[in-house]
This record gives structure tokens, C-alpha cells and sequence, in this order.
């Protein structure tokens, strides 16, 4: 299948913003697709896979972030990593399932 | 380009290399590999990352049990973070083609990400800085393993950053490459003070919080005159303080002329002019500089410096070299003057020393470890026969002090005697005065020795009750305050009476500003570190006695320090005004 590309923007609803679980969840998450997912900001791209990268956005809540994501399951990949922004990075369940693979 | 300020301890300007000490001693030099070995050090930092990564997953999996999964996150996080793709990359990039070392690869690419953490301005993730200063420390702890290298092995000149540097660290490090050093602790005429300036290298003090914005190598200048620290210099100041370092030579070399010449006031007063040293050592200096003698030789660097108690050989054979070198100069042996603490291996060290101005040091440490201090005083009889040594007793209280010490001695004299080994009979015996209760009882005192010397430092703190280690209240502690000013008339004038010579050894004899208030208090005999020796010597061929009387009279009516400061202040300018005020 052919390399695609999606687009969306997303909001952080957190009350502390993208700080380390966020982000570590979201690292995760990205892990698990084979598409590169990337937030784009006026002078940056991050790659979510990099923890420290997307820490260091320091994005609080109510920041509108633009997600970018490049490969064969982009838009799955997307719409997942949306909805964990949607849900305000929820529980610690998801970490530590994904943590025993 | 960034300033700080901090205590300046030790006058000087260096600019050169940090060399950063971090809190548990971790040295990150930045080093760089050749490239036949990239290969080999990446493996080593693979290893570090993947032991320490062990250490995370242990501790995740530890916390998770007993606390419950959420806390275990934190863990899990911290995992991720080490094994962050873009942290491998700048790691591996930076041993590979920049061929840094590793350990300075970690140190300098966690340092920028600690950084950028703490310039947010979230809260919650500003404080994921100490996260990634603890993956730091761990991976420096696997990476420098055994080999962590001690301070005093260096091959390269640098400029010390410490959070603190303790006495002993101090008085090993080497001058010939340390160029300076700064402590984010630390205050005014404490020991670690002392010992920068006798190693004559600028050092500054308490400048609070830093290190966390300094990388080994980065190019530093240390200000000792100012006590100002420059991190990130520009070219513009590097030009300057260039020049600085180079007028602090030619100033130094003007003042080397004077060593000829003996230290007489313009009306022909003579002033006995002596050096006070830490290491044998710095007998070149003193007597390079003119010292009319030493009036102060501290003994603690033999206990500092050593795991073990020194024995009297070891004494013997630093206090010999020292006599020998001053040929008739006298040289005076001040016995061990520290607290349990400081010696770091002292069974007397305990709950009770909380409070260490006012505890187990000094003489009262002496008088409860007599083999010590027996072991130091055979040493100095046996030294005395060489030359022209003395005795002084420190932080004498009470006359039963003063007494039993003296015993002490007489007996050492006893068994030397008997057993055959030559010293001088008469050697002086002389105290110092820096208790008030010591200056309330002069009289007595006097009566009862050969010589006292006034000792500043522990005076100023004892008469105002002021911890100058303290920085709450350091600026408390003035050596111009009028009850200092009292208590040294005071010793003087008991002194006088009964004709028993005083001299002052604290560092206010080394500061210019206070030279002419203490001819004018009396004294004749100031010991000053070799250094300022020069300066000191320069000021007393610059003023009559008389001037200086007048003014000590007039200091003595005032009421507060800021008064008497401003009044020597101007009162200098007016007679030695090329004299760098301070």
C-alpha cells in the first residue's frame, strides 16, 4: 500500500497540560503504528515516539496543536492519537498494558 | 553572557576551562576520544543505558507492588525518557562525530534538556528537570564507575565549580592546575577561605545555586577581586579581564621592590611585618616577599590532607623545613586549630557538636586528645632546635587553659631531655587572643606568657555572635564594628603594660583598609598572607605614626562600623592611594 498522509489539529483538555504520562502515553501509542506521527508548531516538528521532544513543547492546557502522520496506517494512527487527546489521557490502565509487551 | 555574584574570598582574576564538581562529587571533564576508540565508547555508553535502564524497570516494577500502578508511571516514564530515540541519536552523535567522551556527551545533553524543562513555563513539566538530572547522575554513576577521577589528579588547567568544596578537598587541590575555584556555599573567612588564598589562586564563595547552568569545559571567567563569576563570556570581557590579569601582574611586580625594603613608617616606627602559611611550601614566598618572619603557621593542613593521624615525624619533618627555610626569622607554630568536624574521622564527633563555634575544637580538642596533641608538641621542641621557633596556644578561654597546655609542654620538654634530643630550652610561648573572655583577662594573661597574637577572625565572631560562615548573616560580621575596635585596644594596652609583644593575625591585618586604624591602635607586629605582604608593608612606608594615632583615636569615639569604614576608606586614599581599595 502506498505511503499516506493525515492531517488534524487537536487540543490539549488536560488540567496539566502535555506533561511526562501524557506524554509517555502518547509515546506509546505511537509506537504501535508504523506511521511517524509528528506535532507541528510555528518552529518545530516532535516526534511523538521521543518523550523528551514533546516535553519539551511545554504545551499547557487549551493549546491547539497541529499532528501530521506519514506512513501506511496514518489515518488509524491519527484518529487514535486524537481520541487520547479527546479523552484527556485517561487512567494509568493503557500504560502499563502497553508496558508488558 | 551571565554574571553572578558571590563572596570573594581570594583576590585574582583567571579565565579558563570549568571543571564542574557536582553534589556527589561527579567530575565531568570534557573529554574527547580518538577516533579509533568511538566504537568501543559507544558500547560503554550502550552498556551504561542499558544497566541503567535494569535499575529503572526494578525500581517500576518495586514501586508498582507496593504502591499501586500510578506511581509505578513515573518509573515507566523515566524508562521512556532513557530510551527517548532522539536522546540515543544526539548521544551517539556527539561520540561519533563530535568524538566527545561519553560522560561528557551525557552531562552535556541532559544539562540542555534539564535547561529547556526549567525555562517552561508549566509547572509540571519544569520540574521533569530533576527527572532527567537523576537519569543523568545514574548514568554518569555506570559510566565513570571505578574510574571516577579524583581532584587531585589533574593534567590540565581548569577552574573549579563546586557546590562546596570541604577544607581538605581545598588544600589538595593542585595549584599548579587549578586556577580558581567557585562554591555555590560557603562564606567569608571560613577555612576553605583561608587555604584559597594561601594557594593564591582567586576564589569566591556562597554564590548561591549554578551549576545546574555550567558544563564541564565551557569557558569561564572568575573575578576573585569582585568575587564575580562569568559563564557564557563575551569576546568583549574575555578582552578585558585579559588585560586585568595582566595589570594584576605588573602591579604584583611593582610591589616585589619593595622587598628590599624593611616595612618603616615615615617617622622610623619598625614594624614587624610577618607572613602567615598553611603549607610548608609557601616559605619561598614569604621570604620573596620580605617577611620579617611567620607569624602564623597553621598546622591543620597535616590533619586535613591525611586518612590517618600524622605521626611526629611527619610533623617533624614539614615544621623543619619551614624553620630551616626562615634561618633566624622567627617562625611561630600555632598547635592544631580545628573542631572534630573538620578532621572528618574524630570519635568525638557527635549530636552534642551541633553547635561547632561553640564545641570540641581547637585547644579543648588538644587537652582531651593529649597523645595528639604531645605528638605535635614534641614535634615543634624537636623543630625549635633547628632555628628560631615558637609556640602558640589557640582559642585559649580561660587561664586553666592556658595552664595545662603549658604543662603539656613542659612535660614534652621533660621526656625530650631525657631522652637526649636537642631543643630549645627557652622556646616563646605565646597565645592567641580570640575570646572575649581572653581580652577581659589580659592582665592575667600576660603575666603568665612570652607573647599573644590577636586573632580576628574567631574574635569578630565570638564579640558579635555572628557565624561568618552564615550567609544570613554574614554582613553582620565587621571588623570594623567598634567593639571589635574596643576589644583590640583593650589587648594591646594590656599588652603594653606589661611590656609582652602583640601582634594580629586575622585577615584583618591583610586588608589595606584596616592597616593604619591598627598602627594606631599600637600594634607593631602584623602577620599577613605572603601575598598581601607587599601591599601591607607599602602602606606602613607611606604613614607617619602620628597620622595613624589621630586616626585610631578617632575611629574609637565613632558608633557604628559604617562610620569607622567610610572614615578608612577615605583616610587610605588619602595616603596610599594607589592601593586597589577592597
Amino acid at each position: 500500500m502506498s505511503q499516506s498522509v493525515a492531517r488534524r489539529t487537536v487540543t490539549v483538555t488536560n488540567e496539566q497540560g502535555l506533561h511526562a504520562r501524557p506524554a509517555y502515553l502518547l509515546a506509546d501509542l505511537a509506537k504501535k503504528y508504523d506511521a511517524k506521527i509528528e506535532i507541528i508548531t510555528d518552529s518545530e516538528r516532535v516526534d511523538v515516539t521521543s518523550i523528551l521532544s514533546t516535553l519539551t513543547l511545554g504545551a499547557e492546557k487549551g493549546t491547539r496543536l497541529q499532528l501530521e502522520a506519514n506512513g501506511r496506517d496514518a489515518e488509524v494512527a491519527l484518529t487514535a492519537v486524537a481520541e487520547l487527546f479527546e479523552q484527556g489521557f485517561p487512567g494509568g490502565e493503557k500504560a502499563q498494558t502497553t508496558e508488558q509487551k | 553572557m551571565q554574571v553572578l555574584q558571590g563572596i570573594a574570598v581570594s583576590p585574582g582574576v583567571a579565565i579558563g576551562e570549568a571543571l564542574v564538581i557536582d553534589n556527589e562529587g561527579f567530575r565531568i571533564p570534557r573529554r574527547f576520544v580518538s577516533r579509533d576508540v568511538v566504537e568501543t565508547e559507544l558500547e560503554r555508553l550502550q552498556t551504561a543505558i542499558q544497566s541503567v535502564g535494569k535499575e529503572i524497570a526494578g525500581n517500576r516494577d518495586a514501586v508498582s507492588e507496593q504502591l499501586g500502578e500510578q506511581y509505578g508511571a513515573i518509573f515507566a516514564a523515566h524508562l521512556q525518557m532513557l530510551h527517548d530515540p532522539n536522546l540515543q541519536q544526539e548521544l551517539a552523535s556527539l561520540v561519533r562525530e563530535r568524538q566527545c567522551s561519553p560522560e561528557y556527551a551525557v552531562s552535556r545533553v541532559m544539562q540542555r534538556y534539564a535547561k529547556v524543562f526549567e525555562s517552561l513555563d508549566n509547572g509540571h513539566i519544569a520540574e521533569r528537570a530533576h527527572d532527567i538530572r537523576d537519569i543523568e547522575k545514574n548514568l554518569l554513576r555506570h559510566l565513570l564507575g571505578q574510574r571516577r577521577e579524583e581532584l587531585s589528579n589533574l593534567t590540565s588547567p581548569v577552574i573549579v565549580l563546586a557546590h562546596n568544596l570541604t577544607p581538605s578537598e581545598t588544600a589538595n587541590l593542585d595549584p599548579n592546575f587549578v586556577q580558581g575555584f567557585v562554591t555555590e556555599i560557603g562564606g567569608l573567612g571560613g577555612h576553605t577561605a583561608i587555604v584559597a588564598e594561601a594557594l593564591a589562586i582567586p576564589a569566591i564563595v556562597g554564590i548561591g545555586q549554578f551549576l545546574s547552568d555550567v558544563s564541564g569545559g565551557e569557558k569561564v571567567i572568575i573575578d576573585g577581586d569582585l568575587g564575580r563569576l562569568i559563564l557564557q563570556p563575551d569576546e568583549k570581557s574575555i578582552a578585558g579581564y585579559h588585560q586585568e590579569a595582566e595589570q594584576h601582574r605588573s602591579h604584583a611586580e611593582q610591589l616585589e621592590e619593595l622587598q628590599e625594603l624593611a616595612a618603616e613608617t615615615l617617622d622610623g616606627e619598625r614594624i614587624d611585618l610577618t607572613a602567615n602559611i598553611e603549607f610548608p611550601y609557601e616559605v619561598t614566598a614569604c621570604i620573596n616577599s620580605g617577611a620579617d618572619g611567620i607569624g602564623l603557621y597553621r598546622t591543620e593542613f597535616l590533619y586535613l590532607g591525611a586518612d590517618s593521624e600524622p605521626s611526629e615525624d611527619i610533623h617533624f619533618q614539614a615544621y623543619s623545613q619551614v624553620v630551616r627555610a626562615m634561618n633566624d626569622r622567627s617562625v611561630v607554630f600555632r598547635t592544631l586549630d580545628l573542631g572534630a568536624d573538620k578532621m572528618g574521622r574524630d570519635p568525638h564527633s557527635d549530636e552534642d557538636e551541633r553547635n561547632p563555634f561553640l564545641g570540641l575544637r581547637s585547644i579543648r580538642l588538644s587537652l582531651r586528645n593529649l597523645p595528639l596533641f604531645r605528638t605535635q608538641l614534641r614535634a615543634i621542641l624537636r623543630a625549635s632546635a633547628l632555628g628560631n621557633a615558637r609556640v602558640m596556644f589557640p582559642l585559649i578561654a580561660t587561664l586553666q587553659e592556658l595552664r595545662q597546655a603549658k604543662m603539656v609542654l613542659a612535660e614534652q620538654m621533660e621526656d625530650l631531655e631525657e631522652e637526649g634530643v636537642p631543643f630549645d630550652r627557652n622556646i616563646q610561648k605565646g597565645i592567641m587572643i580570640e575570646v572575649p573572655s581572653a581580652v577581659m583577662m589580659i592582665d592575667r594573661f600576660v603575666k603568665e606568657v612570652d607573647f599573644v597574637s590577636i586573632g580576628t577572625n574567631d574574635l569578630i565572631q565570638y564579640a558579635l555572635a555572628v557565624d561568618r560562615s552564615n550567609k544570613n548573616v554574614a554582613d553582620l560580621y565587621r571588623a570594623s564594628d567598634p567593639a571589635v575596635l574596643h576589644l583590640i585596644d583593650m589587648t594591646v594596652q594590656g599588652a603594653k603594660r606589661a611590656a609582652v609583644p602583640v601582634s594580629l593575625c586575622g585577615q584583618m591585618s591583610s586588608n589595606p583598609k584596616y592597616t593604619m586604624l591598627l598602627l594606631g591602635l599600637g600594634l607593631r607586629g602584623l602577620s599577613v598572607p605572603p601575598m598581601a605582604l607587599p601591599e601591607i608593608k607599602k602602606i606602613c612606608r607611606s604613614v607617619s605614626i602620628e597620622q595613624c594615632q589621630e586616626l585610631a583615636q578617632r575611629a574609637l569615639e565613632m558608633d557604628n562600623a559604617r562610620d569607622i569604614d567610610s572614615l578608612l576608606r577615605e583616610e587610605l586614599k588619602k595616603h596610599a592611594p594607589e592601593i586597589i581599595q577592597c
